[in-house]
């Protein structure tokens, strides 16, 4: 504890670990050793990496099978000629780092005609596509937290895996019509699981797994006026007298927030299941103020979808192989690509497909050229054939996330790059792309 | 009559995007012309020579003109995309989005079809005599509007979002669907000869579909109506005694789809 007692505290960080994005952590750094106050546990756990004797700290290359120290330029140069002399690279935007970066990588994707996707295509990306089939009805995390008095977990966990959710925007601060916090707010959990989230609801909707889509089907048909199908309670375990008292609770609300997790995006239905959720958040503004939004899991996973959407229209799996950005999850996406053995070669930005991604698509990625940009080694680094170190976002360098909400964030470091020849990732990225279109020239 | 055989050259790496698979665009073209037809890999534009050996017997309007593809055309997509006149023979599986946008003419594929197989057909026959993929025959994403006119005929079993956003126009699956078919229909006609997983007629409107085999998940916004035998739906004949219900209720108070299920 030397060091620590003589290092000041800096305070307003934000962390760059889930999707709330929390802008109230203090850090203390000294030698070797970090205090974080504020954030969760994993908060906490992603800070101490910048402190850790795994970290990356040099640029590597696959010679003959293993690993060698490589310096700087060669490790540049040798990832922009695997980008340059694909037919068909694939750019995977990891959701980790900053929108900076990730501009740099969609902008090169154009240039080399490639194929270019972020983690929401096996995350959120359904529930993107399910925005684009009916729109949806949202609000800021601040709105909900100063008006909501019903929040609905769908399909979500929190106090796992956004442990300051429900204190921070949700369920437990004080808001217009709940001044005395969580005993003015109810919470409703939909979710097969009794997790710990369920267990800390007012009422759990226990369904069967895989019946999203017709839970949600009935509860717009009791809104319509009609009896659902009777096999309906069979089908999702619920029954009907439960459906009517749960949407009597939601048409009696003040202001009700749903908060959708992959409970919805990632199980059967998928897009389809987001989709009827915003259906049912519409009309449920016939009879109240109504709002739903994703638990967005990583930092900045919703920044890709933001920029790639407003840059070139498309939230994720964009395509450019005909010089104008094509979209068709199942078609451009990267597990797509990859179990299709469909591109030639990929670069990874900060996420490790190998762990996430099906056997098929890892399969593969061993069989083609990989160079990826990373802080710690992992399945991914391992198969790759060039790893450039990476720069950790909101500590070691500024730059900006969206929040889950959709809301712009900018972060500023504490810290600077322990790097002399790159100050952040959208520095390395810009590197590579000077490199490559120099290559491709 | 005009032949154009098209001889797949071995294996197909990354996929080709060849929509100048068309009679209407080949016919009266001379070998070395077609030969020279542009098509995409990746991003790269190369002849259709590269992938295929081309054999041209005779010269005929595009409505006298059959392309044969002889061959595995599994990594080939877009074949007959936007077609509106003549005939093509797949004799063997064929990639995505075959027949995608067609307008008039025949596709005929011997084996499997690829996902987006007749995506918003305007008319022709596009016949499949193996299993189709995901959204034949439906909507683009995020198009409410699917296929207007024609015919899809599935031999074998299609899989999910099949007629997605149908409008007009007939789908025909002997075999099993697996989720969401006829979602958000509002015309037309499916019939789907063996069973359905889920979502059949999920978020219709209106248009018609029959289901002879067992739906093993119920779409909950549909009310029966009472029971028929026999039933004609437009000028289609069921064979049986169907169960005949309106909906989906999830999707408006007024809705105009019919959904028949046969009794098993
Ligand atoms: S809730 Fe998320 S953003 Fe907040 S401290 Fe925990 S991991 Fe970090």
């Amino acid at each position: 504890m030397t060091n620590i007692a003589t290092v000041a505290t800096v305070k307003d960080i934000i962390c760059p670990v889930c999707g709330a994005s929390c802008d109230d952590i203090q850090v203390e750094l000294g030698k070797g050793e970090i205090t974080v106050k504020n954030a969760c546990k994993m908060g906490n756990a992603k800070f101490q990496e910048i402190v850790s004797t795994h970290r990356i700290k040099e640029p590597q290359i696959k010679q003959n099978g293993a690993f060698r120290a490589a310096a700087w330029d060669e490790a540049i140069t040798r990832t922009a000629e695997i980008l340059a002399k694909a037919k068909r690279p694939l750019l995977f935007m990891g959701s980790e780092t900053s929108c900076e970066a990730m501009e740099v990588g969609l902008h090169m994707a154009e240039f080399l005609g490639a194929a270019v996707d972020s983690n929401s295509t096996v995350c959120h990306g359904p529930t993107a596509m399910g925005i684009q089939e009916a729109g949806r009805v949202g609000a800021t995390a601040g709105q909900s937290k100063s008006r909501s008095d019903l929040a609905i977990y769908w399909g979500s966990n929190p106090l796992e895996s956004m442990p300051r959710h429900m204190s921070r925007y949700a369920v437990y601060p004080r808001g217009y019509w709940t001044r005395r916090g969580r005993f003015d707010r109810t919470v409703i959990c939909v979710d097969p699981r009794k997790s710990i989230t369920a267990e800390n609801a007012d009422l759990h909707i226990q369904l069967k797994p895989n019946t999203d889509y017709e839970l949600l089907s009935a509860l717009l048909t009791l809104l319509h006026g009609k009896t659902p199908h009777p096999s309906v309670e069979d089908v999702t375990g619920v029954s009907i007298a439960e459906m009517e008292a749960m949407l009597k609770m939601m048409k009696e609300c003040n202001f009700g927030a749903i908060y959708v997790g992959l409970g919805i995006a990632s199980s059967y239905g998928k897009h389809r299941n987001a989709e009827l959720a915003f259906n049912l958040v519409k009309e449920l503004n016939s009879y109240t103020k109504f709002v739903i939004g994703a638990l967005r899991g990583h930092c900045n996973v919703a920044g890709f979808n933001q920029i790639a959407s407003y840059l070139y229209g498309f939230p994720f799996g964009l395509d450019f192989a005909r010089g104008y950005p094509r979209y068709n999850p199942g078609e451009y996406t990267a597990v797509d690509l990859l179990r299709e053995k469909d591109v030639d070669a990929a670069f990874i930005l900060s996420a490790d497909l190998v762990s996430h991604f099906p056997a098929a698509c890892s399969e593969y990625l061993a069989q083609i050229p990989v160079a990826c940009i990373d802080i710690a080694p992992c399945p991914t680094t391992m198969l790759s054939d060039v790893v450039l170190p990476g720069v950790i976002d909101a500590m070691e360098c500024d730059g900006t996330f969206y929040r889950l909400d959709d809301v712009p964030v900018y972060f500023q470091p504490f810290t600077s790059s322990p790097f002399p020849f790159t100050a952040s990732n959208e520095d390395t990225m810009l590197q590579i792309f000077e490199k490559v279109k120099e290559l491709r020239k | 009559m005009a032949e154009i055989v098209l001889l797949p050259k071995g294996k197909i790496g990354i996929n080709v995007e060849a929509e100048v698979i068309r009679p209407d665009l080949m016919a009266g073209k001379p070998k070395a012309e077609i030969e020279g037809m542009r098509v995409w890999q990746g991003p790269v534009q190369l002849p259709l020579k590269e992938f295929f050996d081309v054999d041209v017997r005779g010269a005929a309007a595009p409505e006298e003109t059959t392309i044969i593809i002889d061959g595995d055309v599994s990594r080939v997509k877009h074949i007959g995309h936007g077609m509106k006149a003549g005939k093509i023979e797949i004799r063997g599986p064929a990639g995505m989005h075959v027949g995608a946008e067609m307008a008039g003419g025949i596709i005929i594929v011997e084996k499997d079809a690829g996902a987006w197989a007749g995506m918003e057909m305007k008319g022709g026959l596009l016949q499949v005599k193996g299993n189709a993929g995901d959204h034949t025959g439906s909507a683009y994403r995020g198009s409410w509007r699917g296929m207007t006119g024609g015919q899809i005929v599935i031999e074998g079993n299609a899989r999910s979002q099949v007629g997605a956003g149908l409008a007009g126009g007939q789908i025909v699956v002997s075999g099993n669907v697996e989720n969401f078919c006829g979602m958000r229909q509002g015309g037309g006609l499916i019939v789907v000869k063996g069973d359905a997983i889920r979502g059949v007629g999920a978020e219709m409107a209106g248009g018609n579909i029959a289901v002879y085999g067992i739906i093993r998940q119920f779409s909950p916004g549909f009310v029966e109506m009472g029971r028929e035998e026999n039933p004609k739906v437009g000028d289609f004949p069921l064979e049986g005694m169907f169960v005949k219900y309106t909906g989906d209720y999830a999707i408006s108070k007024n809705p105009k789809g019919l959904l028949y299920s046969k009794e098993v």
